[in-house]
């Protein structure tokens, strides 16, 4: 099925090209000739079949290899394996942020059901899936690196330039992780072998951590994953409002300059993450969760 | 599970669904606070050409940057002026059309799609459960924000591009939820009753299973219209949705975006518009999902 899946979106990442008709018309310009258009499409050969252009296409892609960026002039491999260990730092610590902030927040929204934290944190998860992240950032800028001048407002030199994009990007991910945390932490709370080593007269913390909190958050690693994947194209907006120079801005960049390989490739390699982690979601779930082993 | 109108326990019970609906929902806080501002936001849409003080395209270059009337400026221009000279207030006025029509249309859209597939997927199963689900999972590998871009990219950002790239990638929720919300109620007897009565297949997916999972198709086009929203304010933010001169919520903040410096309200207002609205309907679906959940419809 994942191969499956694979393959059909590498065909769409392809058609894309093909999107605005002629790709040849769309490299050579407004104000390009008859000839030189010609010579476009020979050069790139487009002029070959649709099914010949994308086999070629796609074995290249495999071995590493998509063609020439439009813009830059060299291979887009080169373009884009800088670009994503940027992309890749601001996922990983984007997915953190958000496991650290909703974790104890829906642990304690589970313990004490209907108190005032619980109803806080549902009210911040209703409040945070409102703001759109581009807005948010902005506001962030304006507060922290104008008003305040603590952080900079842009730029991936430094380890601070990270500290705002992973905010923005890591929030939109909290409100579902600390639901899932809260309606597994209920769950279990209530569950016979809690109520025995409460019985057990063992300590509090000790149940609620070890005991509670190791089963509960079985499908919240896997919904981390999942979130990771869609972080990847959350970070296209992120980046570009924080010019962090990441794989998201270089798609947007590639877009805006009509850079269809360059564009082509994110495509396809974006979808690729999405697809690896779900799977590594199910195998650390398996890994996780002695029962679906079994099953 | 629920209490029917042939099981009268009480003078409560006897309400219609309907009326239990709007009893509930009347005490439901959330869902109370989304209709009234979504019905604002609604009603200050349809009549923009009223309300709005001025021309939403005027550009007046001798009132360039006017601040808002809070921040020292002058009734004339309640919510101040752009860069351009342009009433701030009519533009947002008007820009509510925008993002309420992309809302709409692009959840309609998805809606058909997603509910058709999710249908078919979860009264059928076998093949066309794999199929359907297939279709799902490749939906949900490709990047939604980078395909809507590069689409829009490649076709040029008219409204019916951004709305129609929209529709036709937000369906994926749709289908997942509608699926397994047909699965359960294929194997309710009325659905047997019907089958065995020669019912056409048409008539029992439209009569027997559509109004029972209409509650989830109603919670789900919410959250997609809320989400659509957002999505094309984010594209247009990009300069890749909705082009200038229409005063859509995003674009108005990604112009205020070069006054970030000293007009830092250009990028609130528009900004604080797009939050209330999308919380309003988040809100108004969440009510309507709490209101009509414990009826046990289904």
């Amino acid at each position: 099925m994942a191969v499956l899946v694979a393959l059909t979106v590498s065909i769409i990442s392809f058609s894309l090209l093909y999107l605005s008709g002629d790709p040849a018309v769309a490299m050579a310009g407004e104000n390009a000739d008859d000839a030189a258009i010609q010579a476009i499409r020979e050069g790139y050969g487009f002029d070959r079949p649709f099914i010949v252009q994308y086999g070629d296409w796609l074995f290249s892609a495999l071995r590493g290899d998509f063609g020439e960026s439009y813009y830059f002039r060299v291979p887009v491999s080169e373009v884009i394996a800088d670009r994503l260990q940027i992309t890749m730092l601001l996922g990983l610590f984007s997915t953190s942020f958000a496991l650290v902030v909703a974790i104890p927040l829906g642990v304690a929204a589970a313990l004490w059901p209907n108190s005032i934290i619980d109803r806080a944190a549902l009210f911040l998860s209703v409040v945070g899936q409102a703001i759109p992240s581009f807005w948010f950032g902005l506001i962030l800028i304006v507060i922290f690196a104008i008003d305040l001048r603590l952080l900079p407002a842009s730029g991936s030199g430094t380890w601070a330039g990270f500290v705002l994009p992973t905010v923005v990007l890591g929030y939109y991910a909290t409100p579902a992780i600390m639901r899932l945390t809260r309606t597994g932490m209920l769950e279990v709370l209530s569950a016979d072998y809690v109520r025995t080593a409460r019985a057990k007269g063992l300590p509090a913390p000790n149940i609620v951590f070890k005991h509670a909190l190791r089963n509960a958050i079985i499908p919240v690693v896997s919904l981390a994953a999942v979130q990771m994947g869609f972080m990847l194209g959350g970070s296209v907006v992120v980046e570009s409002v924080f010019a962090l120079h990441g794989a998201g801005y270089l798609a947007w960049e590639s877009i805006s300059r009509n850079d269809l390989p360059t564009m082509q490739a994110l495509v396809l390699i974006f979808s690729m993450f999405y697809i690896a982690f779900t799977i590594l979601a199910d195998v650390v779930n398996a890994w996780l969760d002695p029962r679906l082993r079994v099953s | 599970m629920s209490a029917t109108a042939s099981a009268p326990l009480s003078g409560k019970a006897r309400l219609t669904p309907r009326q239990r609906f709007w009893h509930r929902a009347r005490h439901h806080r959330g869902f109370v606070f989304g209709a009234v501002v979504l019905a604002t936001i609604v009603a200050v849409a349809i009549f923009a050409p009223l309300i709005a003080p001025h021309d939403p395209y005027l550009q007046v270059l001798s009132d360039r940057m006017q601040p808002p009337v809070f921040l020292g400026g002058t009734w004339h221009h309640p919510l101040g002026t752009d860069a351009l000279g342009r009433d701030y207030l009519s533009r947002l006025l008007y820009g509510a059309r925008i993002s309420l029509l992309i809302g709409l249309v692009a959840a309609t859209i998805s809606a058909v799609i997603g509910t058709t597939l999710g249908i078919l997927a979860g009264y059928f199963g076998g093949r066309v459960d794999t199929v359907v689900t297939f279709l799902i999972n490749v939906r949900l590998a490709l990047p939604v924000v980078l395909v809507a871009l590069a689409v829009v990219a490649l076709l040029g950002g008219s409204l019916t591009v951004v709305v129609s790239v929209l529709g036709l990638l937000l369906w994926d929720r749709f289908a997942v939820v509608l699926r397994s919300a047909t699965r359960q109620v294929r194997t309710i007897e009325y659905v047997a009753a019907a089958e065995v009565l020669g019912a056409s297949l048409p008539r029992i997916l439209y009569k027997d299973i559509l109004p029972n999972i209409a509650n989830h198709l109603i919670v789900i086009a919410t959250l997609e219209m809320a989400h659509a929203i957002i999505l094309e304010a984010a594209l247009s933010f990009l300069g890749l949705g909705v082009q200038p001169p229409l005063p859509s919520w995003g674009l108005m903040i990604s112009e205020g975006k070069a006054m970030l410096l000293f007009q830092s309200w250009l990028i609130t207002i528009p900004g604080v518009a797009l939050f209330l609205l999308v919380l309003a309907i988040n809100m108004f679906g969440d009510g309507i999902r709490d209101v009509t959940t414990p009826e046990g419809r289904d």
